[in-house]
């Protein structure tokens, strides 16, 4: 059995050689990155995937202008039409869409929202339905009168087999305050892009099993109702 | 209520807390009868699975009575039932395919992206485990929600006792899927790594599917001779070269399956960014899943490796060489609990199938506490220990005063 000093001063040498191993390849990873980041200036896209997972010049060359766009797509078992006719009735969106608070139908195609803001400032949003394919596409944009400057998209599509529909959301939104407005939103969980997620999550929910999951239940943290999601 | 509930590292206390209540329709309330300390209850008592909370409410191994029931429930007031450890809706892909633990909506909005980002796909849910796997209340507690009561709990019928059907939550039907995945042939010699109650569920489930012999591989003597009991060969690893001796027992070729029973503690668990200095660490010898490793090794060219026991992240020195050349298949995963509860329910009460020899203790669940050390220091004596809600405080059972007759 070695003594001690020269275990130590082994195992020293083995951890020098890991830390040293572990700067490279972080060294190697910042580097490749930043050249797949770059990419080729004149080269078309090829890649066959939605532009909002493009990354770096392939975005900026399917892109039209500098709005923020936030894209995400879940497949749901359940039928394109059933799919279509539940998110056609804008006024539903409160059953799964965490901040939005309130739909009214005005008509025509016409809705108002009452959405929870950074900070819990509410936020009034004018839509109208601008393009209505049933059981393919429905895409609405906000109104002059909106606090917000906004566009969604929904699309149907069939996955293959039986795995059901493909369903992505895409929107597009001027966030306001800007980048930092955009960070405090993140920081609060208001961000588009993690609502865009977690709201196509509860949808899929609705759609597949009939209720919003919860896990509401017991815990011994006073802040907290068994009746109440937590995270 | 009360309830055990978790407040960091070796800090079990008994909490009064609020009574659960049916939230959604499908849901249904259980007044717990009985509900196990699980072997990987411990990985929560050491601290070792993140995402715990102070305050939650554990436990995975529960049963009961049905005493409130949502509009969509399909079960009705009174009657007895075990609670799957999985949470699963019974209507999304993977609950139609029966990967009832790959469930793609019991683990809510609210908690899912955690798991997505370590595991690149999010996990399932569990009761009592972390907030990873949807942060529900477990059922070591006098009451418990069950989300989507119509396809996770199992009715038993009236009169059959608590330890015989209790094991349907979690660890029978988890040995059972050991076995199953070892895909086994008639003739075939099965070696398990780990006598615990996987792992002897594991040899009786193996035998019940054909297999000729199986091995057991552990340290502790009184495990390997409950598998003893169980017809199973045993190697004590202190005692012997468990390859060589295992090349030996099947004349040179090998075991046509093997199943890792054993894991490791999750503290392998790792975002991409921290992979470097988790290789670090097992340069350094720190962790390594020396029982898989040594199964791959030991399994027969063409064979099986089947793998129950819990890991967490990026295994390093993982003998993938090994694994391609010999040309073997390994199957793993959490257990998809609702494909097995009524089969085995079936086996259970035809007595094909032995549950109760594991128990040793039925404890207060005002003393989990102290059992929870127990489970943790004196697993020779604690084989096992069923909380009870209906026993008094310090009134503690052990095998002896609740003997029954041998299976």
């Amino acid at each position: 059995m070695a003594d001690n000093s020269d275990n130590d001063r082994r195992t020293g040498q083995r951890a020098m050689i890991g830390a040293g191993l572990a700067v490279a390849a972080a060294g190697a990873a910042f580097i490749f990155g930043r050249k797949l980041q770059s990419g080729d200036e004149d080269h078309d896209v090829i890649s066959d995937a939605p532009p909002h997972v493009l990354r770096g010049h392939a975005k900026a060359a399917v892109q039209e202008d500098g709005e923020e766009v936030v894209g995400r797509t879940v497949t749901i078992g359940r039928p394109r039409q059933e799919i279509y006719r539940a998110w056609r009735d804008f006024t539903r969106f409160p059953s799964f869409m965490d901040n939005v608070e309130q739909v009214e139908d005005l008509g025509q195609g016409r809705s108002r929202w009452m959405i929870k803001g950074p900070a819990g400032k509410d936020v009034e949003l004018f839509t109208t339905i601008v393009e209505d394919k049933p059981g393919e596409r429905i895409a609405w944009e906000s109104e002059q009168e909106s606090d917000i400057d906004t566009a969604g998209v929904l699309e149907l599509t069939d996955a293959p087999g039986d795995h059901g529909t493909y369903v992505r959301l895409l929107m597009s939104y001027d966030p306001p305050g800007g980048a930092i407005g955009r960070g405090i939103a993140k920081l609060l969980q208001r961000e588009p892009s993690l609502q865009a997620r977690r709201d196509l999550r509860r949808f899929k929910q609705l759609m597949e099993t009939g209720e919003v999951t919860t896990n509401a239940s017991p815990s011994a943290r006073k802040s907290e109702s068994p009746t109440e999601a937590r995270i | 209520m009360r309830a055990v509930t978790w407040h960091g590292r070796h800090d079990m206390r008994v909490d009064t807390v609020p009574d659960p209540e049916i939230v959604n329709p499908r849901d249904a309330i259980i007044r717990i009868t009985s509900t196990a300390i699980c072997g990987s209850d411990l990985h929560l008592y050491d601290g070792y699975i993140p995402g715990m909370r102070a305050g939650d409410v554990v436990g995975h191994e529960p049963m009961g009575e049905v005493v409130e029931i949502g509009p969509k429930s399909t079960l009705k007031k009174g009657q007895k039932v075990v609670i799957p450890f999985t949470i699963s809706c019974g209507d999304c892909f993977f609950c139609k395919k029966q990967q009832f633990s790959a469930c793609d909506n019991a683990n809510p909005a609210e908690t899912f992206e955690a798991s997505d980002l370590l595991m690149g796909k999010p996990m399932g849910a569990a009761f009592g485990y972390a907030h990873l796997t949807g942060g529900y209340a477990g059922g070591q507690a006098e009451y418990l929600r069950v989300p989507y009561s119509d396809v996770g709990p199992i009715v038993v019928p009236d009169g059959v006792d608590d330890d015989k059907v209790l094991f349907l939550s979690d660890i029978l039907p988890t040995g059972w899927m050991a076995a199953e995945n070892a895909e086994i042939e008639p003739g075939d010699t099965i070696a398990v790594w780990g006598a615990g109650p996987v792992g002897l569920f594991a040899i009786q489930s193996a035998f019940i599917l054909g297999a000729a012999r199986v091995i057991a591989i552990d340290h502790y003597p009184n495990r390997l001779q409950l598998a003893k009991q169980f017809g199973a060969e045993i190697l004590d690893y202190r005692e012997v070269d468990v390859r060589a001796a295992l090349d030996e027992m099947t004349g040179g070729i090998g075991p046509d399956a093997v199943i890792d029973c054993v894991g490791m503690e999750s503290h392998g668990l790792a975002i991409d960014n921290i992979v470097d200095t988790v290789k670090a660490h097992t340069f350094l010898g720190t962790e390594r899943p020396h029982a898989l490793r040594q199964a791959i090794l030991a399994c027969r060219k063409g064979g099986r490796v089947s793998i129950p026991g819990v890991y967490g992240g990026f295994a390093d020195k993982f003998p993938l060489g090994q694994v391609m050349e010999k040309g073997l298949t390994i199957k793993t995963g959490q257990t998809h609990v609702q494909k097995y509860t009524r089969p085995l329910l079936e086996m259970i009460i035809e007595g094909k199938i032995d549950t109760t020899f594991l128990v040793s203790h039925h404890a207060s669940i005002e003393d989990a506490p102290k059992m929870y050390k127990h489970w943790h220091d004196d697993q020779n004596v604690f084989t096992k220990i069923v909380l009870k809600p209906g026993l008094e405080k310090g009134q503690v059972e052990t095998l002896k005063e609740f003997a029954r007759e041998p299976a």
